[in-house]
């Protein structure tokens, strides 16, 4: 037996929507493709909020790929789409059904763990079909190097392998992006944290609540001031049997206002207006936390390197528009588009050329003025230096800005379904703080339901997702508080005063000075990333099938 | 390349599952069978070669018909492409002897003769180690036993195996044998699947074998003496030189002890403690 390589035409690094949109084109063109996944199943090392869209402009969609991808994988659609503004009590809604809407074919709430775990089966049959096939518990841990050249992967269990086209689909973590310095882990401004919490609820009770038929579901945001002022905000959505709730903060925002995550999620989960549609039982199945790139700043222009590609997350491709989170469909396409690029640049007899021919069909497709809006660059930028922001503050709370709001409430209502006027929205206070609390103060009405939830502590969250993460994958660069202290907060899994979770802070008595330093325990992580960019670490994934393992996703 | 995996039905031992009476005398009847614990590692063994070299696997077991479904949990197991089950009440009560000369002929009798045979370390009954190498003995092959790891080179014919030396963990040797050869799995034999490739072929076998595992009993083979061409006088009880004059139970541990219960951070509750533990500490 030897530990030669092990050479295949095409290796995908991971099997979420981009990896396997990427896989099964590849495996239609009769490209020898090996998949190599982290989890001890699709779908059990990620998270999304849930809503998969398949825009009509889009050149691949998922169910294009995968024909029985909404009958087999996915919870309800979701027709229906509405933004709760709110400020204390006083909520105003506005139907954002058009931007919903605008350029979807369709648009279905999903749990990763079910969906992904149904596309690697279908991946599966198809790849095995041409030589190669999917492999679950395989940590790829960087890039085979030859002359200084990328041409393979290697991994923590397997002998290194040697391909024409490595296609990393391995996550907003990648750590081949990191190995070939295309994408890194530096500006809290560049991401999004999203936390999630997956509540049981019967089939009838959704539609009686929602007042939607079986076959139907609804999408609820919340932007406004009970957020304590960090920047984004919460999103409902309606599963087969749970739903899915959770908050999306800019990374930054809860980095400077050291805001708990979790404490978010909850204020959104008691909020009174939560109450209709919780009622009286709370059932949290599971957990969850993620890490999310702002392509505006993030989605890497060229992201390609010798023989690598990167698609999804991987590659910054998350796109914000407005209060919309649209991901997974751009992984798709994107991993299509990849795996079209090989396909072409193979039939003109120059493999080399794949990762130049998927940047272009990025741009030929439109792809890349999603993930990155020309209107976003012009306007969006300007709104976020300081003075204009200040002042922009300053006159949407004012009593002009208010009169204007009373005066402009249709007008609003247009502006946030407009799909242009969101892709422009600067990432400040303004459009996720102070313009909505001074909608619902002059517009809403109160909400005097009594909510009665209370949720899960950290303790009992972490509790449902213990599993064995193996040798500790994180280490802390950097103990001090200056450095590190943020990911005591920042972390999803962590708290201040709260010994149970990854980061804790504590007062350390030396020579008889007092020193202020953080300690790490990698049990409870979730892999979310968030401790690589707010603290000083060497970060790494766990082995093949240690580590977080959701059931929910 | 054809491997044969030599696997026993034993009681099941685990908590919950064994029952005894009230003299400590195994009840048999309300005590399920299942698969030699043991033998799990020659099966693993067998299958690493399966996959790394291709061929075929049959597993082999003497006992009575019950033991057919120990053989389809085997095929679950190790993904065996067919099964033979040597039986009949001629065959009964055999001591590690009399198995191994039943055993050795069953091997004989197969038509594509084996490369290599696999016996796990040890039955959790009888507990002696000797039907293996026994059964080996009547073959004439070599043997090498208490094996954690084995590269087979098919075309120089040989297999190369390491091995503890005297069952110790401390010293291990590197061995080679010509095939047709004997191997006993240790339970530290950890199978490696370094390739992608073996690892999808793992897969498919153990997709493929699931469904021949449920409709097992069509790749199934009953031999009894008259096949095997045996001699009753020499198999079964008759031909077993080893006689079981008793058994004696091992006294229960006494289940109740003194404990007094100290709160962890008492640390006046702990002094005594402290004090016991010194001198060892010390090293007296």
């Amino acid at each position: 037996m030897t530990d030669s390589y092990e050479e295949y035409e095409a290796v995908v690094v991971g099997c979420g929507p981009g990896g396997a949109a990427a896989a099964a084109t590849l495996a239609r063109n009769g490209v020898e493709t090996l998949v190599l996944e982290r989890g001890v199943d699709a779908g059990s090392k990620n998270v999304s909020g849930g809503l998969i869209y398949a825009e009509e402009s889009a050149p691949y969609t998922i169910d294009g790929l995968f024909p029985d991808f909404r009958e087999e994988a996915t919870e309800r659609p979701v027709s229906e789409n509405i933004i709760h503004n709110i400020a204390g009590e006083n909520v105003k809604s506005f139907d954002i059904g058009d931007l919903h809407h605008h350029d979807t074919a369709w648009a279905d709430s999903v749990l990763r763990r079910k969906m992904d775990s149904w596309l690697a089966q279908q991946v599966h049959e198809r790849t095995r079909e041409t030589g190669g096939g999917l492999l679950t518990e395989v940590h790829v841990t960087g890039l085979l190097r030859e002359r200084g050249e990328i041409v393979g992967v290697t991994t923590e269990e397997l002998a290194p392998i040697k391909a024409d086209i490595v296609v990393a689909a391995d996550g907003v973590n990648s750590e081949l992006a990191r190995d070939a310095g295309l994408m890194d882990w530096e500006e809290p401004e560049e991401w999004f944290q999203g936390v999630k919490a997956v509540v049981d609820m019967e089939p009838e009770i959704i539609n009686d609540r929602f007042d939607v038929a079986p076959d139907d579901g609804a999408a609820h945001l919340f932007s406004g001031d009970l957020f304590d002022g960090v920047r984004g905000g919460g999103f409902l959505y309606t599963n087969e049997s749970s739903l899915s709730i959770g908050t999306v903060f800019h990374l930054d925002s809860i980095a400077e206002e050291r805001a708990e995550p979790h404490e978010l999620l909850d204020s959104l989960l008691t909020h009174p207006l939560m109450a209709q549609w919780l009622g009286d039982e709370y059932d949290e199945r599971e957990y969850s936390a993620k890490l999310v790139p702002d392509s505006k700043k993030a989605a890497h222009p060229s992201p390609h390197k010798d023989r690598l590609v990167l698609v999804g997350d991987a590659a910054g491709q998350m796109q914000a528009q407005g209060p919309i989170i649209k991901g997974m469909n751009h992984a798709v396409t994107a991993g299509a588009l990849a795996a079209e690029a090989f396909a072409d640049a193979r039939a003109r007899g120059d493999p080399s050329q794949a990762g130049e021919l998927y940047e272009k069909k990025l741009h030929d497709e439109g792809v890349m003025d999603k993930l990155r809006p020309t209107g976003y660059k012009v306007f969006g930028r300007l709104g976020e230096v300081g003075p204009v922001d200040d002042l922009s503050n300053a006159i949407a709370d004012s009593a002009v800005g208010r009169f204007g709001v009373r005066a402009a409430s249709e007008l609003l209502e247009r502006a946030y379904s407009s799909p242009r006027m969101v892709s422009m929205i600067p990432d400040t206070k303004l459009p996720y703080v102070t313009l909505p609390t001074v909608i619902a103060e002059e517009l809403g009405e109160p909400v005097t339901d009594e909510n009665t939830v209370s949720p899960p502590d950290l303790a009992d969250r972490i509790g449902d997702l213990t599993y064995d993460v193996g040798d500790p994958h994180i280490e802390l660069l950097d103990k001090s508080f200056e450095a590190s202290g943020t990911a005591v907060t920042a972390c999803p899994v962590s708290a201040k005063d709260f010994g149970g979770g990854c980061y804790r802070d504590e007062m350390v008595q030396t020579n008889g000075s007092q020193e202020h330093l953080v300690s790490l325990d990698t049990q409870p992580c979730v892999e979310c990333g968030t401790c690589a960019i707010v603290a000083d670490t060497e970060w790494e994934h766990p082995a093949g099938g240690k580590g977080v393992e959701f059931n929910e996703g | 390349m054809h491997t044969v995996v030599m696997t026993k039905g034993v009681p099941d031992f685990r908590e919950g599952q064994v029952s005894f009476d009230e003299e400590g005398h195994l009840e048999r009847g309300k005590t399920p069978t299942v698969m030699n614990p043991n033998d799990k590692h020659a099966l693993r063994a067998a299958f690493q070669t399966k996959v790394r070299n291709g061929g075929h696997v049959s597993l082999m077991s003497m006992g009575p018909p019950g033991y057919k479904e120990v053989l389809q949990e085997g095929m679950r197991d190790v993904y065996a492409d067919d099964l033979y089950l040597l039986s009949d009440r001629e065959m009964g009560a055999a001591d590690t002897w009399a198995t191994a000369m039943t055993v050795a002929t069953g091997l004989q009798k197969l038509a594509d003769q084996p490369d290599l045979v696999f016996a796990g370390f040890k039955t959790a009954d009888g507990e002696t180690g000797h039907t293996g190498p026994q059964t080996c003995w009547c073959l004439d092959w070599p043997i090498i036993t208490h094996v954690l790891s084995l590269d087979i080179d098919e075309d120089a014919g040989t297999v190369r195996a390491k091995r503890l030396v005297d069952g110790d963990i401390s010293e291990i040797e590197t061995v080679e044998a010509p095939m047709p050869c004997f191997i006993v799995a240790d339970p530290e034999f950890e199978p490696t699947y370094r390739r992608a490739s073996h690892r999808l072929k793992h897969k498919d076998l153990r997709e493929e074998t699931q469904e021949r595992a449920e409709e097992y009993e069509e790749s199934l083979t009953v031999w009894d003496h008259e096949d095997l061409n045996l001699d009753p006088d020499y198999i079964g009880l008759d031909g077993s030189p080893t006689i079981v004059s008793g058994v004696d139970p091992i006294p229960k541990a006494p289940s109740e002890r003194e404990a007094t219960m100290i709160e962890a951070d008492d640390s006046e509750a702990l002094e005594p403690v402290l004090d016991e533990l010194t001198p060892y500490a010390a090293g007296d």
